[in-house]
């Protein structure tokens, strides 16, 4: 019975966050997390370095005991590197139990963007960072890419994953 | 069992499936000795019996009816045994049958843990067990009469047994709770609670399992019980009282006449009564091996929260006794309490470390189950010999072990141990042998599994390897260990047909991987025709280690203390180079390589001069060679953390990190893989 409420409870949560965002800027462009992944958002944090790693791969962060690898998100979408300062971010967020730390420019807000108001992402020649977009949201302050959190850790990397756990 | 009763009942249902299985490794350990003995002792009839009633009845509480009626199938055997003395047994069969029970009853709780519903059908076994039964009743018809005389029986024996001339009898009569339902239920959990202070008991309803009506009658007409017991009214009482779900206790002190409820009241049930009795029996053994056991069981995921915990206040603790505000103030009687604190903490951490070791025995004893079903599979006369079975590792290291070892002792009995006439024909004993061994090495655990089988073939090794091309290097380069340790690569098996227990190509490369997971490496020595040992060599526990800091530009290393051997600044005239520009130092007359950290990780150092840094001498199991780096910071305790996931699709693990650590200053400093490095960069 306890455990039926529980889900209930999860039900809800989860229908309060259906279709909400979280939006956030790297340069001009303005990009958006389902809000159901994301765990934290904490700032810029002294980062080791790790080695052994593609160069998006920042390092790892200790964020309350809990050792995090965070990933620059700029370098992972081949943009120009710059410098960290006070308004940067770590969006942390949690993938199928792994926890990885974003580093984006900075966050703006939490949105609501309605299915209907999502098109399907543009072809993939358009760019390199589209092969991480599964949707273009539009919403009344303008356009904003929705990022697939699954593809972006998981895709071509993912695949490798799978390849060591078998 | 309905979803709501899985719900409302976790705990109990985590106590039952707790319970079962130590019931299962106890009753395992019972067979095991029964066969190699060749011989089963009254002890161990009245034991199996013991075990299959308890869980006959809390398998029934928590209502899996096909565990129940299995157990009760053997409970009835082991009954007539029991009672009528059958010694002629035949063991094989007679193990065969609690050995399957054994299987039955794990496979149900595996699915149990695994949130899915025991369905498995106990029908075949169960009438495997009856007809084993019947077949011993007719083999000694004498158990017919004798049953029927039972009832007598029984009761002398009970008289004899349970009145001492201290006891008092008791009758008494509980009502239970209104809506705590299952009324049968909790009457034999009480009487079974019961159990260690009372004697001689009858109750009404009579019936409490087979009868459907009971639930309903004890609800209304209250739980009837007459007992003898050397304790008082109060304690009785008191006892009672605090049964689960009791509600109101009704207790009287009768004369000894009288003290048995009228006759007509109790049909008597042969089994079921004497079920009670041969309890009683095994009483006094039980109870005092749990008097000994002064022990409760723990989750293990509050063990981990706590252990994280602890890792954290010893962090927090020297952020805020090192904080840098306090630098240059006088504070006396603040000191003396962080060093107090310090005191303080470095127990807790000390207690709460030894609270998840746990020996290794029960793994251990696990093997040799299957030594037995693959002796009796492979038509192999093998016998596996265990020791250091008392040696502690961290639980969660033994939870990994258990599949590995399982895999390696197959492997053994499968591949190494020969057949019987091939034994002879060598002039070795017809009987194989394996030996399971556990020492302490101080920060290590070595496991050992040594057999005297036939060896490793380097040549069908070699041959092999080649023909999945795993060959890295010509074989004559080879030393013999290499060459074993090809066996470890993924997609490697030396047997040509594929037998049930080992060799479907996945083995050795996953028992390797797991081995490693943990922080272990394997280790594999072979001598023709002598037999093959492998030595899995893993870290006492995970949690936390001794380390150096050392410093590399920006970066701080944790070198773990035990690999440490000196640490020193070179000399120019030590210094020398090899053929191929290698960096080496001479130190008493030995030259050791030199692994420059900053090389290793790409790292911007203070200093590149091999005089200005400092050089830490390293040892691994095969060889020594030095670091270098900027400057030693010093020693410390530190929590040892896994690499995150993310990053394990990386080669992080294979450059030389063998995991992370927290420092007092919040501050990620990485472990060095010791013996990594060297392989990597040697």
């Amino acid at each position: 019975m306890a455990k039926n409420n529980i889900e209930k409870v999860e039900i809800q949560e989860e229908d309060t966050q259906k279709g909400r965002f979280l939006t956030f800027k790297l340069g001009d462009e303005v990009f958006s997390l389902e809000i159901k992944y994301v765990t934290e958002i904490v700032g810029i944090q002294p980062i080791t370095k790790i080695p052994e790693v593609p160069d998006y791969v920042k390092g790892i962060i200790n964020l309350r005991g809990k050792i995090i690898p965070v990933v620059d998100v700029r370098i992972k979408f081949k943009k120009e590197p710059i410098a960290y300062d006070e308004r940067t971010c770590i969006i942390v967020v949690d993938i199928e139990d792994m926890s990885v730390g974003l580093i984006v420019d900075n966050v703006s807000e939490v949105v609501t963007i309605k299915e209907e108001n999502i098109a399907p992402p543009p072809s993939y020649k358009t760019g390199f960072q589209n092969r991480y977009i599964k949707g273009i949201g539009k919403s009344k302050d303008g356009v904003k890419l929705l990022l697939d959190c699954n593809k972006l850790l998981t895709d071509e990397e993912k695949q490798e994953i799978s390849d060591i756990e078998i | 069992m309905t979803e709501d009763f899985n719900n409302y009942s976790e705990p109990m249902l985590e106590m039952f499936m707790f319970e079962t299985n130590q019931s299962m490794e106890q009753l395992e350990e019972i067979l095991l000795n029964i066969e190699s003995n060749s011989k089963i002792t009254d002890d161990d009839i009245n034991e199996i019996f013991r075990i299959m009633h308890t869980i006959k009845g809390s398998s029934s509480m928590m209502m899996f009816g096909n565990i129940s009626k299995l157990t009760h199938s053997l409970e009835d055997l082991f009954y007539f045994i029991r009672e009528n003395k059958v010694y002629s047994l035949d063991l094989t069969k007679l193990s065969d049958l609690v050995f399957s029970t054994i299987d039955f009853i794990s496979l149900e709780i595996s699915k149990i843990e695994k949130g899915e519903e025991p369905d498995g059908d106990e029908g075949s076994l169960t009438s495997q067990i009856k007809d084993y039964l019947n077949s011993l009743k007719e083999d000694n018809p004498t158990g017919e009469i004798i049953l029927s005389e039972d009832e007598n029986q029984h009761e002398n024996f009970i008289s004899k047994e349970g009145i001492t001339e201290n006891s008092i009898k008791y009758i008494a009569k509980i009502f239970f709770q209104e809506d705590c339902k299952m009324e049968n239920m909790r009457a034999f959990t009480l009487l079974r609670d019961m159990e260690e202070y009372i004697s001689d008991v009858s109750h009404i309803p009579e019936d409490l399992f087979d009868d459907n009506d009971a639930s309903e009658k004890i609800a209304k007409e209250g739980f009837s019980i007459s007992f003898v017991s050397e304790e008082n009214y109060e304690k009785v009482f008191s006892l009672l009282k605090d049964g689960m779900f009791v509600e109101l206790v009704e207790l009287e002190e009768i004369e000894i006449e009288d003290y048995k409820l009228s006759d007509s009241e109790i049909k008597e049930d042969d089994l079921e009564e004497d079920a009670s009795s041969g309890i009683k029996k095994n009483v006094n053994n039980s109870f005092s091996l749990n008097k000994n056991k002064n022990i409760i069981s723990v989750n293990v995921e509050k063990m981990d929260m706590l252990m994280d915990l602890v890792g954290e206040i010893v962090i927090t603790e020297s952020m805020v006794t090192k904080n840098p505000e306090l630098k240059n103030l006088e504070l006396e009687s603040f000191n003396k309490a962080a060093r107090q604190l310090r005191k303080l903490n470095n127990e807790l951490q000390d207690i709460v470390m030894s609270i998840r070791m746990i020996q290794i025995g029960p793994t251990f004893h696990k093997m040799h189950r299957i030594v037995r079903d693959m002796n009796k599979q492979l038509g192999k006369n093998t016998k596996l010999e265990i020791s250091g079975e008392e040696t502690e590792v961290d639980k969660n290291i033994i939870d990994t072990l258990g599949e590995p070892l399982m895999h390696l002792i197959r492997n053994s009995l499968d591949h190494g141990i020969e057949s019987k006439e091939e034994r002879i024909a060598k002039g070795k004993d017809e009987r194989g042998l394996i030996s399971l061994d556990a020492i302490n090495t101080g920060g290590d655990v070595v496991i050992s599994i040594q057999d005297d089988g036939k060896g490793l073939d380097r040549n069908k090794i070699i041959e092999k390897a080649s023909k999945n091309n795993l060959l890295t290097k010509s074989p004559e380069d080879m030393s013999d260990k290499e060459v074993f340790s090809l066996i470890f690569l993924p997609g490697f098996s030396t047997k040509e047909n594929i037998t049930e227990y080992s060799g479907r190509g996945v083995g050795m490369d996953v028992v390797k991987r797991s081995i490693e997971k943990v922080g272990g490496n394997i280790q594999i020595e072979s001598e023709m025709d002598e037999g093959t040992t492998i030595s899995i060599k893993i870290p006492l526990t995970l949690a936390i280690i001794d380390g150096m800091k050392i410093s590399v530009g920006e970066s701080i290393f944790t070198v773990p203390t035990t690999t440490i051997k000196e640490s020193f600044k070179a000399r120019k005239e030590d210094l020398i180079k090899d053929a191929s520009d290698n960096e080496m130092i001479m130190i008493r007359g030995d030259a050791y390589p030199v692994v420059r950290l900053h090389d290793v990780f790409n790292l911007k150092s203070e200093t590149e001069d091999i005089m200005e840094g400092i050089l830490v001498m390293v040892e691994t199991e095969e060889t020594s060679y030095c670091l270098f780096a900027d400057e030693i910071l010093g020693e410390q305790q530190v929590v040892v953390k896994p690499i995150p996931g993310y990053l394990r699709q990386y080669k992080v693990k294979d450059s030389g990190v063998a995991g992370c650590a927290i420092l007092g200053n919040a501050d990620i400093s990485l472990i060095l893989d010791i013996s990594g490095i060297a392989n990597e960069y040697i």
